[in-house]
């Protein structure tokens, strides 16, 4: 069965992507990643160590030719800055995706959805393939995908929080009106939150603290990887929906 | 000549290209991005983008991140 995600002609072979932040070295991201079956794996745009040009670096351990960058625009609180770094990492690597992040608040780290509407129109515009991170408001998310949005990734709760979806009706409601891709990003904690969210009908998840924040990071890269694996699969065959009273799985007929 | 690069004052000889510069610096251009004065230099202009006295500039590269 091929059910493969598409972003612009893109084509995805994991619906779980994630992040390369928090790991205590590169040889455990590399294993997490490897573990994780995910093709698409973000980054952060930083200052390169000037005093020492040979130290190592995450593309020794990340193979751009095994894996997809997507730079992100995390730490950016204004529109100049996302636009700043955006411009940056189309420079720095080799495809026009941007996980685009405009924050508003240092303590939840909610986007700044007005300044992202702006960023995300001007990047649009300039040819870069969008995706921005927002609430979990569907007026928004329709706003974003008007404005060039080529995918919307809603928070499933604050980032690194491991809240898992707090809103999940808010997301069915997202996914009901989208007309691009949806991938449910950040505050997700273990593998049920995944499983939710591909259950709801989310084209992938992205996430990086709870499998780098796990006690081991290596087994729940796996347990994630499965979890998209088994949410997807649940969504496509259809669930039986929720009923109050029992039905009977054993037949009457034949009882003595 | 001066310049700033990722924030600290640093001397270098004058008439230095980008791709000079990194090469000094032992940074491989495939790698990184460069703004000179909040302007992008493209990978294709490191050979013959001169850097000035006074210049402002950025290096970056890919790091761990969500």
């Amino acid at each position: 069965m091929d059910d493969k995600l598409v972003i612009r002609g893109i084509e995805f072979k994991s619906r779980l992507w994630v992040g390369t932040g928090k790991y205590k070295d590169f040889k455990e991201t590399a294993r997490a990643i490897e573990a994780s079956g995910a093709d698409v794996v973000t980054v952060a745009v930083r200052r390169t160590n000037i005093f020492d040009g040979k130290s190592e670096n995450l593309l020794d351990y990340i193979d751009p030719k095994k894996y997809k960058i997507l730079p992100n625009t995390a730490g950016c609180y204004t529109v100049e800055d996302a636009l700043r770094y955006s411009r940056l990492a189309r420079e720095a690597g080799v495809s026009d995706l941007i996980k685009l992040e405009v924050i508003g608040d240092e303590k939840t780290l909610f986007p700044d959805n007005i300044g992202l509407l702006e960023a995300t129109e001007i990047l649009a515009k300039e040819g870069f393939i969008v995706l921005p991170y927002t609430t979990d408001d569907p007026v928004m998310a329709q706003r974003l995908v008007d404005a060039g949005a080529a995918a919307v990734m809603p928070l499933a709760a604050p980032i690194g929080s491991g809240l898992g979806i707090r809103n999940p009706y808010n997301i069915k409601i997202i996914l009901e009106q989208a007309k691009v891709p949806i991938i449910v990003d950040a505050g997700v904690g273990t593998a049920s939150d995944v499983a939710i969210a591909m259950e709801l009908g989310c084209d992938a998840v992205l996430l990086n603290t709870a499998i780098a924040g796990a006690e081991d990071p290596v087994a729940m890269a796996e347990a994630m990887k499965h979890a998209v694996m088994a949410g997807r699969l649940a969504y496509k065959a259809g669930r039986i929906p929720r009923k109050l009273y029992a039905t009977a799985s054993s037949q009457i007929e034949g009882m003595l | 000549m001066k310049l700033i690069l990722n924030g600290n004052e640093t001397e270098f000889s004058d008439d230095l290209t980008v791709a000079d510069l990194l090469k000094n610096l032992e940074i491989e251009p495939l790698r990184v991005a460069v703004e000179v004065n909040l302007n992008i230099i493209k990978k294709c202009d490191f050979e013959r983008h001169v850097l000035k006295h006074g210049d402002v500039m950025e290096i970056v590269n890919f790091v761990g991140g969500g």
